[in-house]
């Protein structure tokens, strides 16, 4: 697994990930990711994704042009990636986000697409599960918090599930896309991403 | 060139300093010695009108590792470590560039933090901002709240708490206080001093540029009018710099080839190069033409006071020198030997060789001036501490009270100010903001610090003594609120001019009242920052001391 973590690479400067996507080792991220490996981007390591062009769509500013850092409530829309395998299906988790470009955006026929080819993981909403607009911390298109591409392998996704692993620090909700992961690499997730592995 | 009285009132230096000044060195200055002299000699580095006062403070203890007179103070917190810490103003570059002059504010406070050899874990501040209805003030707020945010979120260090108040009385000039904390093992404690007579002087990080130097608007022989309008009056950060200067220095220290280390903050390779070798008791020799620069055609005087921002002098065993560069080859910085350390305890400062400045460093520093201002009551105090209840009548309703009390900046919710702040970055924030303390665990141990800054401007104008005291008392309290037990402070004092007797007597009175404090509750204060000459248009600031009390916790598990 390669997780690309959060954390203001070069700077941020120019826009968000857009220094760290030409540093030498994404080539070798790229070439893990198109043989099946499972990749996770954790805020700027999902700017990163983007700017790599391994996840669709691109960051704009938070519509309220500042950072935030706060709990916020995702719920796991898909469990067959490598990443939610371990969730229950309409899993409401509570976990930190900590940006100031996280306001996703693709073209709406993209955004169809992703839909369609239930590649949302995660969105924001509220505890009912319901993608509220007072639930959407920084204006992402469809609530968007998280995504996969369309092998599931790669995930990238704002919120920080690293930062809730422990009660001690407000929420231990992370855990279960670690968990996840562990689960993936025993069990596979049933799908064809399992056999792809399987087959390497 | 002959020195005038205007290019001494430039400087900020009186006649009676400019013949200290001649009396130190048996000539007149140059031009570039003068430079350095005012610089040394400002209120801001050499503490002249505070010093005698703050001697009064409780500075020692079984606990304290190091007291003031470092970069930042150290106490102990058991387990072998120490909590490194400090507290500074950066009020007055966050008036004129709010972003900018609040986020170098938090680059500086976090090198004093890392220059001891401590992992900076833990920020805080203390802001103070006119009314919010007045437009430049809103732009004042959110430009420091947002330069706060940029250094500290991009830096990764978390914000974990602070204070916000607003007042009239600063809007036109606005308090922007900074705390950092870091850990270190005891014997990993890095000192600023320059020794052992041959080893080289380092410079790292950032090019010097023309920003922040003092007397920018000097228009003298040495200086191009048109230059002086590019100069911006305001340093501009780079958290990404600094990040890598820290992991660098870090690293640097843990291979024991370093000597002493400064960052270079307020006045640059000026205060670096003399503070280091007045503290080792030797002299240091640098010649400012290898000193890396990011604009061409500067001046001795120009590389000596510019305050860029994200620079390290470091002073490095000799034979050591291959390891040390290659640690900051490593983090894409350039380590470059500028000097060397020498005996006779002098800072001697050449271009291309040639002397263009000479002074002994103790007349820089220990020996700088020090002055006991006159001081006076007030004649406000006696008035505003006369008050007949009877004689403001009937109160209103008590919701009334109650809602408007609630919808007052300084007392509603500061939700909109630390959502901006990464207060969880390193996993580590146990209580996040706005709760009284901030609390940080250190990893590693079963402990953790409690953090929290206090101070009520009102009180103090009202009884500079008790108001000081209470602010001590309120941070304290704090902390014991989060179960923590006060082991140790650091203040920053914020007035008005020193020079009128009733801001003196302020200041003094306030001093009194927080070393009685401390001693009442045996916290001892190991550093901090005086910021003087808080006026615009000759009314004053709140006195405002900002007290910062750590603790130590031993953490539930």
């Amino acid at each position: 697994m390669v997780v690309l973590p959060g954390g203001f690479s070069y700077g941020d400067y120019l826009r968000t990930g857009a220094i760290a996507r030409f540093s030498p080792i994404m080539a070798e991220v790229q070439r893990f990711a198109e043989a099946g490996g499972p990749v996770l981007g954790i805020c700027n390591g999902f700017q990163i994704l983007l700017e790599a062009g391994m996840l669709p769509g691109a960051m704009l500013r938070n519509r309220t042009v500042q950072f935030h850092c706060e709990h916020v409530l995702i719920k796991v829309e898909q469990t067959d990636t490598p990443f939610t395998v371990a969730c229950r299906p309409g899993q409401v988790l509570r976990i930190p986000i900590a940006h100031g470009e996280g306001n996703y955006y693709a073209e709406p026929d993209v955004i169809a697409r992703l839909e369609k080819n239930r590649q949302v993981i995660f969105r924001y909403t509220n505890e009912q599960g319901i993608p509220t607009d007072a639930s959407n911390p920084n204006g992402a298109a469809a609530n968007i918090a998280g995504l996969c591409n369309e092998q599931r392998n790669v995930v990238g996704l704002m919120p920080h599930p690293e930062r809730a692993c422990e009660l001690a620090l407000g929420s231990s909700d992370g855990l279960v896309l670690f968990e996840s992961v562990i689960d993936y690499v025993k069990n596979g997730v049933g799908g064809h991403l399992s056999r792809t592995l399987a087959a390497r | 060139m002959t020195i005038t009285g205007e290019i001494l009132e430039r400087h900020g230096l009186t006649t009676g300093e400019y013949q200290r000044i001649v009396d130190a060195l048996h000539r007149e200055p140059t031009l570039t010695e003068l430079g350095i002299f005012s610089v040394m000699w400002s209120e801001h580095c050499s503490y002249k009108s505070s010093r005698v006062h703050l001697k009064t403070l409780p500075t020692t203890g079984p606990r304290v590792l190091q007291g003031p007179g470092e970069n930042a103070g150290a106490v102990d917190i058991g387990d072998g470590l120490a909590a490194v810490f400090k507290i500074e103003s950066h009020n007055h570059p966050s008036f004129i560039e709010p972003y900018q002059g609040a986020a170098t504010g938090v680059g500086g406070i976090i090198r004093d933090i890392f220059t001891m050899g401590a992992r900076p874990i833990a920020l805080l501040n203390s802001l103070r901002f006119g009314p919010l209805d007045d437009p430049l003030v809103r732009r004042t707020f959110s430009g420091v709240v947002g330069g706060i945010a940029g250094y500290g979120n991009s830096i990764g260090i978390p914000t974990v708490g602070g204070e916000v108040a607003f007042d009239e009385s600063y809007t036109g000039n606005p308090l922007v206080n900074v705390f950092c904390l870091g850990i270190a093992a005891h014997e990993e404690i890095i000192k600023g001093v320059a020794s052992g007579v041959g080893n080289p002087v380092y410079y790292v990080g950032a090019k010097t540029g023309r920003d922040g130097i003092h007397g920018a608007t000097m228009a003298s022989a040495e200086f191009d009018e048109r230059s002086a309008e590019k100069r911006p009056a305001v340093q501009v950060g780079d958290p990404f710099m600094e990040k890598l200067l820290l992991e660098a220095c870090l690293e640097v220290m843990k291979s024991d080839a370093l000597i002493g280390i400064q960052d270079m903050g307020a006045a640059g390779l000026t205060c670096s190069t003399s503070e280091m070798g007045s503290r080792g008791g030797a002299g240091v020799e640098i010649d400012v033409s290898l000193v890396p620069q990011r604009e061409t055609g500067m001046t001795p005087y120009e590389i000596m006071l510019s305050e860029s921002q994200e620079r390290m002098l470091m002073v490095v065993k000799r034979g050591r020198e291959a390891e040390v560069e290659r640690i900051f080859e490593k983090w894409d910085l350039h380590a470059v030997r500028v000097g060397e350390v020498t005996t006779d305890g002098k800072l001697r400062v050449r271009n291309h060789g040639d002397v263009v400045a000479e002074i002994p460093n103790r007349s820089l520093t220990d020996d700088a001036p020090v002055y006991r201002r006159p001081m006076a009551e007030p004649a406000y105090i006696k008035e505003a501490q006369q008050l007949s209840l009877a004689a403001l009548g009937k109160p209103p309703a008590a919701t009334e009270v109650f809602t408007r009390l609630l919808a007052s900046p300084t007392i509603a919710s500061k939700r909109w100010v630390y959502r901006q702040y990464d207060h969880m970055v390193r996993t580590n924030t146990l209580v996040l903001p706005g709760m009284g303390a901030g609390v940080v665990r250190v990893k590693g141990t079963t402990r953790a610090l409690a953090m929290s800054v206090d101070c009520n401007g009102r009180f103090v104008y009202l009884d500079p003594y008790a108001g000081a005291q209470l602010a001590v008392a309120e941070a304290a309290r704090n902390v014991a609120c989060a179960g923590g037990l006060p082991i140790g402070a650091t203040n920053c004092l914020n007035f008005g001019n020193p020079e009128k007797p009733e801001i003196m007597w302020q200041f003094a009175k306030a001093v009194e009242g927080m070393g009685a404090a401390c001693r009442a509750l045996d916290i001892p204060i190991t550093g901090g920052n005086v910021s003087l000459y808080n006026e615009t248009d000759g009314r004053a600031v709140l006195p405002t001391p900002v007290n910062r009390s750590t603790s130590l916790a031993a953490a539930s598990t």
